[in-house]
């Protein structure tokens, strides 16, 4: 149940291209800005293994400039 | 919670940013997300936020486009502030310690042994030997109640709170200068400001969002910022000049550019002869290192011609050999205040407050703007800032001080009878002579002088100078601790009842920032378990120590019914606060609130309707309606670095921070960011040391040490010959290592200086 938070800042104009492929990956809700070449990740994986995965997934995209956390947590089980 | 996250830190990084959806577009389509006001629960710049709650919970935080404070954006630790409330260690019920072992304990029985144990204190041993130590994040009633309580109905003025620590020195600079207390300006200042000179501050990191504002006039208008400090910080990178000073000689170069403004003949003498007095106090007035310590001090009237001739051993040349501030800089700082077509804003915080000399430096400052003119007008003017979020609201203006009411003082038999009157007490109740200032009383804690303390929102045993000696008074077996958080601490570890803390938005309450602003929120949440806001387990011990009477508020009204009553004590132009029904709908107003309106600058008869003399200004603080120009000399530290103990040691916070760290470092992104605390080196003393990044450094004092990693060229920069470390870590306690030197006027300690060795470990 990981759910962290990213900024993706996209390689100069790919911003679409990483958005696409992000979205491709599945577990991953994406906002882009329409200003600058910036996205809003959200990512929410099962476990801990699996947000692992995702994250080298993210990393290895050639759209990718950089990728910052800002936030991560474990929703509490109601 | 998490988008909305990246959105706000997007906004901060990338001031214009715009989203393809809005946040509250951003939002799942099932949320049913209500936004509620409220301020920031961190530092004095009082942001406005508005928290999203969904089904009972906290999920988003923003920056409240409507307060005039902030205008939407918030720093680092703001937007994640409703983090720390997921941490899984949070106090959910009271813990109680029985052999060794804290138990939990239903709470309405943890509050009858708190009463009973202060009631059987104060019968076998006095009403002096109990005690109350709470906080500028305390909220305006648990102040108010918390001064009732000690002051008004057990009869003992042994209060006194953290803001002690932080802005005591900011307190009698205002009282010796003004009479009256608090700053005069208010933000919009810096919409208007040619230049701003930060004394000893760095705003970059402790006051970010106003900091951010002066960034913007820099872009806009070209407003000029001179970074006055120790220490070169990312507000000195981002200023237009950084201006380095040798500790304490602050002092020095206040004076040498008071020397310049009269010898350039920049004296605005019609303001001066109009509205200024000049006056003298005692000098080597000693440090406050010796248990019982006490000091009065002796003003004596004097004159221009006299304070002009004392200021002949300041000149830039004799002060730049010692403060090493070159005598161009010195006369520089001389020509931004004195250039009559200059408006200027002075800030400062920590580093004059936190001085053996605090009340000096506060008044030396202000000597600068009284002598030129600028003060009480949009854009010109001395400003104090304030720490914590309610240093102002609750310590200051509640006064929970040992030598404070509501209104005025303990030692004033007016001011005693006012409070006698409105909280129904014999006049006779309210003692006249203070007792212990903060440091004093964890004297006499580990004295076994105090028998009794009850500490809340806050925590000593990691904030208090020379923690070497404190923790271990505390730990002594004469001394029953009662200890109210949110969270468990190092100063919980030694408690003998833990009582559970509602955080922040889990209760209603009223906070005052920096600029005299009292912002109002509501409860928004539910605490979990059975955390309780900390004016009602204070109400609950009155009630079972028999003051029932004196406390009859309602459970589900008590803010409303304590603000209303509390109010009584500042009515009148000078100190008005707003109804609270224009509170709840306002993001905060500025008192006095006169005639529906904020104050915005005092003293200036052009916006103050308290002014009453006929004249443009009125400093109606002091009897002759002037402010005093202060002779103030420069006096050493207690304690140098010499053969032994070769090097400076400055202490100080990081933006990621706040305090302590027992909130933030319970946020995973801000822990993260800055895990732990370290020793900052100047290169070139790393060098001769041998010392790397990273590696493993002792830190000792006369008092104690504290072992850390060494950080080179990363977040700043210290003079040769001096160490930085930031103090949030209660696993590096830096404060086994300061000195609890404090002014003798202000008793406010000094963190900034004292003398270490290094050695790497």
């Amino acid at each position: 149940m990981p759910i962290k938070s990213y900024l993706a800042h996209a390689v100069k104009g790919k911003k679409d291209d990483l958005m696409n492929a992000l979205r491709s990956l599945g577990q991953c809700e994406v906002v882009p800005a329409e200003n600058q070449d910036i996205l809003a990740l959200v990512t929410d994986t099962r476990n801990e293994e699996e947000e692992e995965a995702l994250r080298e997934k993210i990393e290895a995209l050639s759209s990718l400039e950089l990728l910052s956390l800002v936030s991560g947590f474990n929703p509490p089980q109601n | 919670m998490a988008m909305l996250s990246a959105m706000t830190a997007a906004a901060s990084m990338f001031p214009g940013i715009v989203f393809a959806k809005d946040q509250e577009e951003g939002i799942p389509k099932d949320a049913n997300l209500d936004w509620k006001k409220g301020p920031c629960r961190f530092c004095g710049v009082g942001c406005g936020i508005l928290v999203g709650t969904e089904n009972g919970k906290a999920v988003a935080v923003k920056g409240d486009p409507n307060s005039t404070v902030n205008k939407g954006l918030l720093c680092v630790k703001g937007y994640h502030q409703i983090m720390c409330i997921q941490s899984k260690d949070r106090l959910t019920h009271a813990l109680v310690k029985k052999n060794g072992t804290y138990v939990k304990t239903p709470l309405h029985e943890a509050l009858d042994l708190v009463a009973n144990k202060m009631k059987e204190t104060i019968q076998n041993h006095g009403k002096d030997a109990v005690a109350m130590y709470t906080s500028g994040q305390s909220t305006i009633p648990e102040g108010y109640v918390a001064s009732k309580l000690m002051k008004g109905a057990i009869g003992t003025n042994n209060l006194d709170c953290n803001a002690r620590l932080c802005m005591a020195s900011a307190v009698t600079g205002f009282m010796t200068s003004f009479g009256i207390d608090e700053p005069m300006g208010c933000y919009e200042d810096i919409d208007h400001a040619d230049y701003f000179v930060t004394w000893g501050n760095n705003m970059a990191e402790m006051h970010p969002v106003l900091f951010s504002r002066m960034l913007e006039q820099k872009a806009n208008r070209g407003a000029q910022i001179i970074d006055f400090a120790t220490r070169t910080t990312r507000s000195s990178t981002a200023s237009d000049r950084s201006i380095l000073f040798e500790p304490q000689t602050d002092l020095a170069v206040a004076n040498a550019i008071c020397y310049e403004i009269i010898k350039n003949g920049w004296v605005n003498k019609s303001f001066v002869e109009k509205h200024c007095s000049f006056s003298k106090g005692r000098t080597n007035i000693g440090y406050g290192l010796e248990d019982h310590f006490e000091f009065t001090d002796k003003p004596e009237k004097i004159d221009f011609e006299t304070y002009k001739e004392f200021l002949r051993d300041y000149s830039p040349e004799a002060v730049s050999k010692y403060s090493k501030v070159s005598v161009k800089d010195i006369k520089y700082l001389a020509w931004v205040y004195g250039n009559p077509n200059n408006k200027v804003v002075s800030y400062w915080c920590m580093g004059m407050n936190q001085h053996t000399r605090g009340t000096w430096i506060n008044n030396l400052v202000y000597n600068i703007h009284l002598l030129t003119g600028k003060i009480s007008q949009p854009g010109n003017g001395p400003f104090s800032l304030t720490g914590q979020p309610s240093a102002c609201g609750t310590a200051r203006e509640v006064g929970t001080f040992t030598h404070k009411l509501p209104h005025g003082v303990v030692m004033n038999k007016k001011d005693r009878e006012m409070a006698a009157k409105i909280w129904k007490v014999p006049v006779e109740n309210i003692p006249s002579k203070p007792t212990y200032h903060a440091t004093e009383m964890f004297r006499a804690v580990d004295r076994g002088d105090i028998q009794f303390i009850w500490i809340q929102a806050t925590n000593p045993l990691v904030s208090l100078p020379k923690t070497s000696r404190y923790r271990p008074g505390m730990q002594k077996k004469s001394c029953f601790v009662v200890v109210s958080d949110v969270f468990p601490t190092p100063t919980s570890d030694v408690a003998d009842v833990i009582l559970p803390a509602a955080w922040h938005i889990e209760k209603s309450g009223l906070y005052g920032n920096s600029e005299r602003r009292t912002q109002h929120w509501n409860k928004m949440i539910e605490a979990p378990g059975q955390a309780t806001e900390d004016a009602w387990m204070f109400i609950e011990v009155a009630k079972r120590m028999g003051y029932g009477d004196l406390f009859p508020y309602s459970k589900e009204h008590h803010v409303e019914e304590i603000y209303n009553e509390y109010r009584q004590f500042h009515a009148g132009a000078k100190h008005n606060m707003a109804p609270l029904e224009v509170l709840e709908k306002e993001s905060g107003v500025i008192w006095p609130y006169v005639d529906g309106k904020s104050t915005q600058w005092r003293f200036n008869a052009k916006y103050d309707p308290a002014c009453s003399n006929g004249k443009d200004f009125h400093f109606y603080g002091n009897p002759d309606g002037k402010a005093v120009i202060w002779q103030r000399p420069f006096e050493e530290a207690p304690e140098k670095p010499d053969n032994e103990y070769p090097f400076w040691l400055n202490t100080g916070r990081v933006v990621e921070h706040w305090h302590t760290g027992s909130m933030t470092r319970r946020i995973p992104v801000l822990h993260q960011a800055m895990p732990h605390a370290y020793v900052e080196f100047h290169p070139d003393d790393a060098k001769s040391l041998g010392i790397r990044n990273g590696e493993r450094i002792k830190v000792t004092s006369r008092r104690g040490s504290c072992i850390l990693p060494a950080s080179i060229n990363e977040r700043g920069l210290p003079t040769k010959g001096q160490v930085f470390v930031p103090f949030f870590d209660e696993n590096m306690l830096i404060n086994d290592v300061t000195l609890d030197a404090f002014c003798p006027i202000s008793k406010e300690p000094d963190y900034k200086k004292c003398a270490v060795k290094i050695e790497i470990v």
